[in-house]
């Protein structure tokens, strides 16, 4: 419930506080995103799984965002950061989907 | 990491929660008795956290289980096949619960009662977590939330097609020719304006001009510059029209362009009339000394005057007196009224 409840607060802070995105944090905000979104994806079928620890979710949310953004800066400081920033999209979104689809299994039994 | 939840149920060897349940597991395929403890501890685990959804999970879970096919899971299913309780609970809680056991425990040996007892504490009073998991979670959503919007108010291009680009480009690119072929009719019609105005402008001062030269002449402006003043007196009364009108004729040559005799003010049309002492100019009546207010060249105009057989030596002869004065500024204040022509009217020109 928290998570929801987090998540909305959230969502619905960035619409209407609609701050501006500081040039710095720009390349690696959406990278961040998309970890964060993996972690909690990971974390809600943990908790399906009924294996969910906050501890490993806290942790992993942090090092996801982390490791994902430092990824992204090494890339830009050897020059192949868009690469670097697709390839780390991509393998986040290959995880996303397969929590995807084990939450699936869960929610549909299908 | 989260890779450690999902993939401890996929079966990743290195992984840290899947390290310690792995001595369970062989222990479970070791004997099929044995297996009933662990099977059994997970499922009093499950029922007393009254946790619904987990509840209502478990025995679908047990179903669904089986079909994906995970690498741990098929040996445990197959070794406690034969009771369909034991089959159902390691399926759905085994692996969920073994490694939670094995976090907070560190020995899996211990007593079974221990171990839910700690996790459960672990699960409800931790309100530290629950807050990181908020403020994580609520990190998230801002964080998404103005990407999106971010996204959808600098990057709109970015993400665009080439195909679209080049079409947006080609509509810009029309646009600009459109926009700028306005800005050049715009130009033109305010170079037309202004130069019409101008025109009119012109045209307006080259009137004025006009009439003040024309009216100079007709004697309907008052007018002043250099000239000179000629002072006719004729005490006898022997001055005759013609010597007046030779006079006016006179001064006219030698480029009087307005004058006035007596206070009446002399035109294209004005008549000298009446007999030697009784003149009179357009029927006003003048007297000696007639005075003529001349503007024109002075030095011109006295020499005219004075030229032998002359104005001044016919005057002279009619017994009058003739004194002549160049002047910088005369006046030539009076006005006749303006001849409205009767059947004239001006050609327009075709």
């Amino acid at each position: 419930m928290i998570p929801i409840i987090g998540l909305a607060a959230g969502v619905l802070l960035g619409l209407f506080l609609d701050p501006t995105v500081p040039l710095w944090l720009q390349p690696y905000l959406p990278i961040a995103v998309v970890a964060a979104l993996d972690a909690v994806f990971g974390g809600f079928r943990a908790r399906l799984d009924g294996i969910f620890d906050a501890k490993v979710f806290v942790i992993s949310f942090v090092s996801n965002v982390v490791v994902a953004g430092l990824i992204v800066f090494l890339g830009d400081q050897l020059g192949v950061g868009a690469q670097l920033s697709t390839a780390v999209v991509v393998v986040l979104g290959i995880r996303i989907f397969g929590n995807a689809a084990a939450i699936r299994r869960h929610v549909f039994r299908a | 990491m989260t890779e450690d939840e999902p993939t401890g149920r996929a079966g990743s060897p290195e992984s840290d929660d899947i390290a310690v349940p792995q001595p369970v597991g062989p222990a479970r395929q070791d004997d099929g008795p044995a297996d009933a403890e662990p099977a059994a501890e997970p499922e009093a685990d499950v029922g007393p956290e009254a946790d619904v959804e987990q509840e209502v999970d478990a025995e679908p879970e047990a179903v669904a289980e089986p079909e994906t096919s995970d690498p741990l899971e098929v040996p445990a299913v197959a070794e406690t096949d034969a009771e369909p309780e034991k089959d159902a609970e390691p399926g759905t809680s085994d692996p969920p619960e073994a490694p939670a056991v094995a976090e907070t425990d560190a020995e899996p040996e211990k007593d079974a009662v221990t171990p839910k007892v700690t996790v459960r504490a672990r699960r409800r009073r931790d309100p530290l977590a629950a807050a990181l998991i908020g403020v994580l979670t609520l990190l998230l959503g801002f964080a998404f939330a103005v990407q999106v919007r971010n996204v959808g108010n600098d990057q709109a291009l970015s993400g665009a097609r080439e195909e679209d680009l080049v079409r947006i480009l080609d509509d810009l690119n029309a646009r600009e020719e459109r926009l700028r072929e306005q800005i050049g009719d715009q130009r033109t019609a305010l170079g037309q304006l202004t130069s019409s105005d101008s025109q009119s402008a012109a045209a307006l001062e080259e009137a004025r001009k006009r009439a003040e030269a024309i009216g100079i002449l007709n004697g309907t402006v008052a007018a002043e510059g250099t000239g000179l003043t000629m002072t006719v007196r004729d005490p006898e009364g022997g001055v005759r029209v013609a010597d007046v009108l030779d006079a006016i004729q006179e001064l006219r040559g030698a480029g009087a362009e307005t004058m006035q005799i007596d206070g009446v003010r002399v035109g294209v049309s004005t008549a000298v009339t009446g007999t030697p002492g009784h003149l009179m100019i357009d029927g006003h009546p003048i007297t000696t000394p007639y005075e003529f207010l001349v503007i024109g060249s002075p030095q011109n105009m006295e020499t005219a005057m004075n030229i032998p057989g002359g104005v001044v030596p016919r005057f002279t002869s009619r017994g009058a007196t003739v004194d002549i004065k160049q002047a910088d500024k005369v006046v030539v204040d009076a006005l006749r009224p303006l001849d409205t022509p009767q059947y004239a009217s001006p050609d327009t020109g075709n």
